[in-house]
């Protein structure tokens, strides 16, 4: 199985692609991680992961500066919806609108908007940064296997928060001043706002689901 | 619920830790990514390495040994010491840190912060930030004379004062995009005694961004003073760890039981 992580100048790849070969080691699976900007390697891939740290315009400006890229994904992703995970703000891509230094479109796959955290008591500290708990609306294949209660932790680190147009959308939240996004799926597509690569063994499993699933 | 963080240092020259580390089971004290396995499989929050390996010469030492660290923890992981310039960040993150710690270069050119944030994003930069009472008060530790007394912070490893005060500095660096400030309190460091709790207060309250409270760190109410009192996001230690005083997962337990959340997957737990 080949896996690549989209590789578009954004984000801790080497802690990504380390995961995902230990995850795989793990469950015995034989699997090639590949870190790549090329769109031909998007298109040869069985797994797509799309990483992405720092401001939303950026890394879409990222993304469209590699020719080809943004319809390799969308080949991928959407036209033969094969497995797609983005991470972080690889998942807030996946939505309609970035507002974060201004307003920014997303890929529009999974409905809904990006916009900066606000939680409801001020003494809460921004960037959401730290382990925090996850609450589960609904299951999902990729957590098949994993301890779902007592809630698992997660490592976040974000500014910004995804709201979904659609509940079903959702996957689970992490309370930080409100319920905030943590985790959505559609389809073939998952997105998480934690950092599976950070989050120790819960994070290793969920990758571990997620190359063992079959959408 | 967002949980407070518990996360070890490690001081690392020439790609060795010094201030040994006096596990039992372990083969070499000195090899920092040992010492990181070890701590990701007891459960810590997080990693920070310290480089304060004098010459810059010896960098790619480091990235060596952030680059084997990577490979085996799954843990965010913190670098500081020496770094420079936007290259230095950039081939910290490329080796596998999550987050790269500044400190000289933020107060010589504070707009180093705002253009290592604007490219890397706010997320991966921590502004280390050591600081010292002024003088005439550095006997006084009082927690409500906090908005009297003042701090100065230092550079080059705490051997040169600045003279500008902590407070402004830091709220200055929040401005700027630093995404988290590393709060050493140099009166403490080393003591045992504790953190500098007035000062981590007010840098903690004084910023929208996590303060994580260093220096001073002798035993478990300490860690809970950091973040009760101190009102820190995150406490730092390294000699109660690396000496075996204590474990990641008693702190743990100490900590709960004082009734500061912290992450103790129920596993872990008996």
């Amino acid at each position: 199985m080949k896996v690549v992580v989209v590789d578009y100048g954004s984000g801790n790849l080497r802690s990504v692609a380390k995961a995902f070969e230990r995850a795989a080691q793990e469950s015995g699976l034989a699997v090639d991680v590949l870190v790549s900007e090329d769109p031909g390697d998007v298109r040869a891939a069985d797994r797509l992961v799309l990483p992405g740290v720092g401001a939303y315009g950026e890394c879409r400006r990222g993304i469209d500066a590699i020719p080809g890229l943004r319809e390799a994904l969308e080949t991928f992703a959407i036209r033969q919806a094969r497995p797609f995970l983005g991470i972080c703000v690889g998942m807030q891509l996946m939505a309609d609108t970035g507002v974060e230094h201004g307003t920014h479109q997303g890929f529009g796959w999974i409905g809904g908007q990006v916009s900066s955290l606000t939680p409801a008591d001020p003494a809460l500290k921004i960037p959401h940064m730290g382990w925090n708990e996850l609450d589960f609306c609904r299951s999902h294949p990729v957590l098949e296997g994993l301890r779902l209660a007592p809630p698992p932790h997660a490592y976040f680190v974000h500014s910004y928060a995804m709201s979904v147009t659609n509940r079903d959308d959702l996957v689970a939240t992490a309370d930080y001043g409100g319920p905030v996004t943590a985790m959505i799926a559609r389809d073939n597509l998952i997105g998480t706002q934690f950092h599976p690569e950070k989050s120790q063994a819960f994070g290793l499993g969920l990758i571990a689901g997620f190359l063992k699933w079959k959408p | 619920m967002l949980k407070a963080r518990i996360i070890p240092c490690l001081d690392v020259k020439d790609g060795r830790v010094v201030k040994g580390a006096s596990f039992v089971n372990l083969r070499d004290a000195g090899d920092p990514v040992e010492l990181a396995r070890l701590y990701d499989a007891a459960g810590a929050d997080e990693l920070c390495f310290l480089d304060i390996t004098a010459s810059h010469e010896n960098r790619g030492t480091l990235l060596d040994v952030v680059a084997r660290t990577a490979e085996c923890c799954f843990m965010p992981l913190t670098v500081g010491g020496g770094v420079r310039t936007i290259e230095d960040v950039r081939n910290l993150l490329l080796a596998g840190a999550d987050k790269v710690a500044v400190n000289t270069a933020a107060v010589k050119n504070p707009e180093f912060i705002r253009e290592a944030a604007r490219k890397f994003g706010s997320q991966c930069i921590v502004v280390a930030v050591d600081a010292k009472r002024d003088g005439k008060q550095s006997a006084i530790r009082s927690g409500s004379g906090a908005n009297r007394t003042r701090w100065e912070i230092f550079t080059h490893g705490g051997r040169e004062p600045t003279g500008l005060d902590a407070i402004d500095f830091a709220r200055r660096m929040a401005e700027l995009g630093a995404g988290e400030i590393l709060l050493t309190s140099m009166d403490q460091d080393g003591q045992k005694t504790g953190f500098d709790l007035a000062l981590t207060r007010a840098i903690a309250d004084a910023v929208p961004i996590p303060v994580i409270a260093s220096g001073g760190v002798g035993t478990l109410e300490h860690m809970v003073e950091g973040v009760r009192d101190g009102h820190a996001s995150a406490v730092l230690a390294a000699s109660i760890f690396h000496f075996g005083e204590f474990s990641i997962e008693e702190t743990k337990a100490y900590m709960r039981a004082a009734g500061i959340p912290v992450r103790v997957e129920e596993e872990k737990m008996q």
